[in-house]
């Protein structure tokens, strides 16, 4: 390996999204609609899921054994669940698609303003690979206020009438003690603030990048600007995301609460972020474009990938170890609901593998990291492991027995994804794929590690 | 005591002239025995054809190893020396372990390394730096050659050097006790003299 010879004048490139690409990302599409379709004839004809009904009615017993005289009459309402139907399952899926996708694209655009404000040179190469994935949060965050509309009282346990009403049937003394911050108006007043402003900053920062393209007078202004707005965007992302962890996960399981949910969030939605990027830029170069992008971009990325994967499974342990070795019945109850499940109990054990065990082993070596047939396995093993994860946090919570991980989960996660990259590729399109005016250009482009 | 001139120094004032030069030299199958530059230089490990450091396995090695003690260790005490009941677990609770072994896993592969690191660049108290010329921890790249290990004779490798761009081409040498060190002359001067530098004094 040498020296690297780029001609940074002419290192502008123009993406065009066509071809064997856009088919394949409306294939997969397709093939969601066709999964997602035959998952809900499945579930309306009922099958698959009466054998399932014994095990799990004798967990929730252990559990309601377990946690009887913590909740007391709080828990003897909680019942209201009982009725189910198919498209209770069908709203579920929506939102844990809706939130796993926009938390994605929100983690993606995060990144690139974490490297603003970082002052780092080394992505400039690949910032607009992070930018783009700004596209998808108005859709995800309309998606989620219309399943929200729909399905609220499915999804949520505190949306239900009288639930803070000390003379109604379903009085929940915990519920009504957190009915201040979880009211419907108030969960839709932050959800469509975060998201409005979540969008705005990305519209701002890509305004600012587009601008430095077009300036050759070789200014920092456009740089500094972007600098300023990002730090403004991470102090409103630090508070919003966590909020957001709460109302949008943690408050299914409304009685539960972790304090470093949000944390647990972000790594998850994070290293998700990562490994698409990282594909990104590996199916950009198998289609000819990024050319100056090398081995050593990817080795960061791959590093990225592979950190951001032990941090979160130090929060996902850090979040089961005190809650094990404390053993407080209505904090176990949570883990009761999915490790004494026969269909949570193997879906919690398998995302430890493809969450931490797959890339900690497999991106250990340098040479891992440097090849893209490594990456790419790892980066889709990460993506599918932690679709999983939020699956086995939104559906136990949501579902109780009646959910599982099958062809809807899989269908409308496809659906989201098909949209998601529809419209990352789509953004990416307009607009140069490299920065060209940036001041740290240079830098990146003789990145070593 | 007896000289024996066995080395060629190239002095270099820029970097990439530095590496043009390894390059080239390494091309006309001169053995360059080190480079000595004031700062880190990219792409200079790969001119110079080095291998990878063999320190990110023993890293590993020292990590598996300290996986193993950790749990070795916790389930004998907490198993079998002197069992206990904590928060009504078994006596084998391995979530109740991980929080140990992973900071005895840290520990190990961290001193494993710090050993290791000693071992592969060959630092001990007693070792005499071999300085070639001291402007390498100042403003020059500093290329040794050792005549020994090259079939070129010295003055082709002379004018090579000076072809590629070396500012200035000097003999360099040491004596057998600077390139070995000897730990009892390290132990008698920490005797006598206590801890000072004379032992390893700087010959530039």
């Amino acid at each position: 390996m040498a020296h690297v010879d780029v001609d940074i004048k002419n290192i502008q490139e123009q993406f065009t999204f066509e071809g064997k690409l856009k088919k394949n990302v409306l294939l997969i599409g397709g093939i969601g609609v066709i999964l997602f379709v035959l998952g809900t004839i499945f579930l309306i004809m009922g099958g698959g899921h009466d054998d399932h009904h014994a095990a799990v009615e004798h967990a929730t017993e252990v559990a309601s054994v377990h946690s009887g005289d913590a909740h007391g009459d709080a828990h003897a309402s909680g019942e209201h669940h009982a009725e189910y139907h198919w498209w209770q399952r069908i709203i579920v899926d929506f939102w844990l698609s809706g939130v796993f996708f926009t938390g994605v694209a929100l983690l993606g655009f995060f990144f690139f303003a974490l490297q603003y404000v970082a002052n780092s040179g080394w992505p400039v190469l690949i910032k607009r690979i992070m930018l783009n994935f700004r596209h998808f949060i108005p859709v995800g965050g309309v998606v989620l206020l219309i399943t929200f509309l729909v399905g609220s009282h499915t999804i949520f346990h505190w949306t239900h009438d009288g639930i803070a009403d000390p003379n109604s049937p379903h009085f929940d003394a915990i519920i009504a003690g957190k009915v201040d911050f979880l009211n419907t108006p108030f969960f839709l007043f932050r959800l469509v603030l975060f998201v409005t402003v979540w969008t705005l900053f990305g519209m701002a920062l890509n305004k600012i990048s587009k601008a430095e393209d077009a300036d050759m007078s070789g200014t920092t202004k456009y740089f500094r600007k972007a600098q300023r707005i990002s730090v403004a965007f991470l102090i409103f992302f630090g508070i919003s995301e966590s909020v957001t962890s709460w109302d949008w996960i943690m408050s299914i399981d409304t009685h539960w609460y972790s304090t470093l949910f949000g944390w647990y969030l972000l790594a998850g939605w994070l290293v998700t972020a990562v490994a698409f990027m990282s594909l990104f830029v590996i199916i950009l170069q198998e289609m000819g474009y990024l050319k100056a992008v090398n081995e050593n971009h990817l080795h960061d990325l791959g590093k990225f990938l592979f950190g951001f994967s032990i941090f979160w499974s130090y929060l996902w342990f850090s979040q089961f170890l005190l809650i094990y070795y404390a053993n407080i019945p209505e904090e176990t109850i949570y883990f009761i609901e999915r490790l004494r499940s026969s269909t949570y109990a193997p879906l919690f054990f398998t995302i430890l593998i493809t969450n931490f065990i797959f890339p900690f082993f497999v991106l250990m070596t340098r040479d891992a990291k440097r090849k893209t047939m490594m990456m790419k396995i790892v980066a889709v093993v990460v993506i599918f492991g932690h679709f999983l994860e939020y699956a086995i946090l939104i559906i136990p919570g949501t579902l109780k027995e009646n959910g599982g991980f099958g062809l809807t989960e899989l269908g409308s996660g496809m659906i989201f994804l098909s949209i998601f990259l529809y419209l990352y590729f789509t953004g990416l399109s307009k607009g140069g794929l490299v920065p060209q005016n940036h001041p740290m250009l240079e830098e990146s482009v003789h990145h070593h590690t | 005591m007896e000289k024996n001139t066995n080395y060629l120094v190239g002095v270099f004032g820029d970097e990439d002239i530095m590496i043009k030069a390894v390059k080239a030299l390494r091309k006309k199958g001169v053995n360059i025995y080190e480079v000595f530059t004031p700062y880190p230089v990219h792409f200079l490990e790969d001119a110079l054809g080095y291998k990878r450091s063999w320190m990110p396995k023993a890293a590993f090695g020292f990590g598996a190893l300290g996986t193993t003690c950790a749990i070795l260790l916790q389930s004998w005490i907490m198993g079998f020396e002197w069992p206990m009941i904590i928060g009504g677990k078994g006596f084998i609770a391995i979530p109740d372990f991980v929080p140990i072994t992973f900071e005895l896993t840290v520990l190990f592969s961290a001193f494993g390394m710090a050993g290791s690191f000693f071992v592969s660049q060959d630092l001990k108290p007693y070792k005499v730096p071999q300085i070639f010329d001291r402007r390498q921890s100042d403003d020059k790249h500093i290329m040794a050659i050792d005549l020994a290990a090259n079939k070129l004779s010295e003055d082709e490798i002379k004018a090579l050097l000076s072809e590629a761009g070396a500012e200035e081409v000097n003999n360099k040498s040491f004596t057998e006790k600077e390139k070995k060190g000897s730990f009892i002359d390290y132990v008698v001067d920490l005797f006598t003299n206590g801890v000072t530098d004379s032992a390893r004094e700087l010959k530039g």
